[in-house]
């Protein structure tokens, strides 16, 4: 391969690995958001369950490119069965393979909120718990794995994507809405039969 | 609620799976003109009673709603021979 | 819980049926009425329909149409849950029918099951007594060779809403018995996502005996409008409380000497149980216990529960109460139900504590015509159905209340 095209392919493969790792993390940011069934800064909650799609998709898209570019590039010996199987690489067997986890969760997340109506909503929502194991697992991959994990520029974007997901658990957990909370957490209740005074 | 002209007009009906429903207000949004809320943030239909009519024209709207309501609790039910 | 005392009472074997063919064991049953007889499936229906028999777990609903429409829905072989779920905590006729009868109900079952094409059935009992009779006579029936669809029994949670259709169908799959969001209703899609048919089973009892004696039998009793006889379940100020079977047409003041009549005297008549409606005493005495006279009152028998308040007890402070119960019965799975029944038991609690708001009526019938048809089942609508009667009803009552007095005077 030309060299100047191999180069072309490592460079795209990076950029879009950190590009995506940003996309990401406004992903989950915005899918907490949604959560929250609240407007966010000025837009209504349709517009952020809008923005946390479109995010998503973004984010997916971008890595099917990164792994594109990187299967074609002979310098980063990716192959194809190191894209599903996580932790058989050549190069950096355990920092790659997260990458290929973080990947497979992703892939289950996003195809099943593609088909959510037809998987219903109990199995639609189980696999989506997997983004928060996903999030953290391709952050450690990014740094492990990646070539600019080292650079001062890349410390500050993984620092700023860390306190954002972290802020935005932060908030989810401490804060609740007490209506709503009663409801989403409330089990179907089994009240005991019985009679009313005055009356039997 | 009830004439023929406005069963005429009735193209579908937004049915809320109650059981998912959280108030969670997005199509309340997106459908502004057919929906309010009760007092604890419920959809409630505008005119009254407790069914949610659908003229033709919000059916692209109802059905935006259908896939952005983050429970999937509603559902667009077309009258029937429509 | 103990639920009233089941004793039959006073009803002369020839005349009606039920109570009269509840003999327990399968060879006396045998002796008296035979093998059920195996119909097709359109002669089954069709005496459904001539006879104009309705469902009785309170919808009252015609039974030969809704046997047509599990018979007609597409999706694989029908299932049928016999429903004795009863979660009515007054109500005793299905207990004592899986009890007493339970091969009369047992008969319907396969009767049923033949005329919609079902290959598999339920009977959902309420608790573990009338679950031990129901499977003891299937084993029975077994011995005998006599069922041609397999029965399973399963025993209900005795929640209030256990009983409602699409929570039978979930209990019987083994999930929790709360009632389903899903816009189909159980007739297309219910357990195991087939065509569900959930009957009470005092209609399937009827139909046992509708197979054997022929339409014409079944309507010789009742009036034309509503032919037939009923359970009803007597209780509150009444000498002897329990089960007992009638015509349609008998009026109430006549049901309640089945009972013995009344063991003091009484204001009011809770007529259908905890979504029923209240009619004044005496003046309602004579009123024909059948549609063509209840309808026009806004009342109808529901699944048959009779409830005589005493005049000691003020009719609003016995209203709270139930309202609490059924705000507490809700199976909390749905926004307006479980917001709103707490809302409006409260609201009655403080008229019925004598409060002088004057906007409290006002405020109740607010918030009940909020909550109705907003739920995934008709519990908010009955809720809201008897608080309405209870302010309409007790109005002079509301009015004393309003001034800070009762005529009752009594701590409860």
């Amino acid at each position: 391969m030309n060299a100047v095209l191999a180069s072309a392919f490592w460079y795209l493969g990076r950029g879009t690995g950190v590009t995506a790792l940003v996309l990401f993390t406004i992903a989950v940011a915005l899918g907490i958001g949604v959560r929250s069934g609240r407007p966010l800064a000025g837009l209504p909650r349709f517009g952020v369950h809008q923005l946390h799609r479109t995010a998503s998709l973004l984010a997916t898209s971008l890595l099917a490119v990164h792994v594109g570019t990187l299967l074609l590039d002979p310098y980063a010996q990716l192959r194809l069965v190191d894209v599903v199987l996580p932790f058989a690489g050549a190069y950096r067997p355990l920092w790659l393979g997260l990458g290929t986890l973080a990947l497979d969760l992703l892939v289950a997340v996003v195809v099943t909120s593609l088909l959510r109506d037809r998987i219903g909503r109990r199995a639609w929502r189980t696999v989506h718990w997997a983004t928060y194991a996903a999030w953290p697992i391709a952050l450690l991959h990014t740094l492990g794995t990646g070539t600019d994990a080292s650079t001062t520029w890349f410390r500050w974007i993984a620092l700023v994507c860390t306190v954002t997901v972290a802020a935005a658990v932060l908030w989810r957990l401490t804060v609740t809405d007490p209506r709503r909370g009663l409801q989403s957490e409330q089990q179907p209740r089994m009240a005991t039969s019985s009679g009313v005074g005055g009356l039997s | 609620m009830s004439g023929t002209r406005t069963r005429d007009r009735t193209a579908a009906r937004l049915h809320i799976d109650w059981t998912a429903c959280e108030a969670r207000g997005a199509c309340l949004e997106l459908l502004p003109h057919r929906l309010t809320t009760d007092d604890w943030g419920y959809p409630r239909p505008r005119d009254g009673g407790s069914e949610i009519l659908l003229h033709a024209r919000d059916v692209p709207d109802a059905e935006e709603a259908v896939a952005l309501c983050p429970r999937m609790a509603l559902t667009v039910l077309r009258s029937p021979g429509r | 819980m103990t639920g009233p005392t089941i004793a039959p009472v006073g009803v002369s074997a020839g005349l009606y049926g039920l109570v009269a063919a509840s003999v327990g064991d399968l060879d006396a049953h045998l002796r008296s009425l035979g093998a059920w007889p195996r119909l097709d499936p359109s002669a089954i229906v069709a005496l459904a329909r001539t006879a104009g028999l309705t469902g009785r777990g309170g919808a009252g609903f015609p039974t030969a149409r809704k046997l047509e429409s599990v018979a007609a829905a597409p999706g694989g072989p029908a299932v049928v849950i016999a429903n004795g779920g009863e979660g009515e905590p007054c109500s005793g006729k299905d207990a004592y029918l899986l009890r007493h009868g339970p091969h009369l109900v047992l008969d319907g079952v396969q009767l049923a099951a033949r005329a919609v094409g079902a290959r598999q059935a339920h009977v959902y009992a309420r608790d573990a007594g009338s679950g031990d009779a129901v499977a003891a006579a299937l084993a029975e029936r077994a011995r005998a060779g006599l069922d041609t669809v397999p029965v399973e029994v399963v025993e209900a949670s005795g929640t209030f809403v256990a009983g409602q259709e699409s929570a039978a169908a979930a209990a019987v799959q083994g999930r929790p018995a709360v009632p389903s969001g899903a816009p189909e209703r159980v007739f297309e899609r219910g357990v195991r996502r087939r065509p569900t048919l959930v009957q009470n089973v005092e209609t399937l009892a009827h139909l046992a005996l509708l197979a054997r004696r022929g339409p014409a039998w079944y309507r010789s009793v009742g009036v034309p409008e509503d032919p037939g006889t009923f359970l009803a379940t007597l209780g509150g100020a009444v000498v002897r409380p329990g089960v007992v079977e009638a015509p349609h047409g008998m009026s109430l003041g006549d049901l309640l000497a089945i009972g013995g009549g009344l063991s003091e005297p009484v204001r009011a008549v809770l007529l259908g149980g905890y979504f029923g409606t209240w009619l004044t005493w005496p003046d309602h005495a004579d009123v024909p216990l059948a549609r063509p006279w209840l309808r026009p009152l806004g009342a109808d028998l529901g699944a048959g529960v009779v409830l005589a308040l005493p005049t000691r007890v003020c009719g609003l402070v016995a209203g709270a109460q139930i309202a609490r119960y059924l705000a507490d019965a809700s199976a909390q799975q749905c926004g307006p139900c479980l917001f709103g029944l707490p809302r409006v038991a409260d609201l009655l609690a403080r008229l019925a504590a004598c409060e002088t708001s004057p906007g409290l009526p006002t405020e109740i019938e607010r918030v009940i015509s909020m909550v109705r048809g907003r739920g995934a089942c008709a519990h908010p609508d009955g809720a809201a159905r008897f608080v309405h009667s209870t302010v309409t009803t007790f109005d002079d009552e509301v009015r004393h209340h309003l001034r800070g007095g009762c005529t009752v005077r009594r701590a409860v």
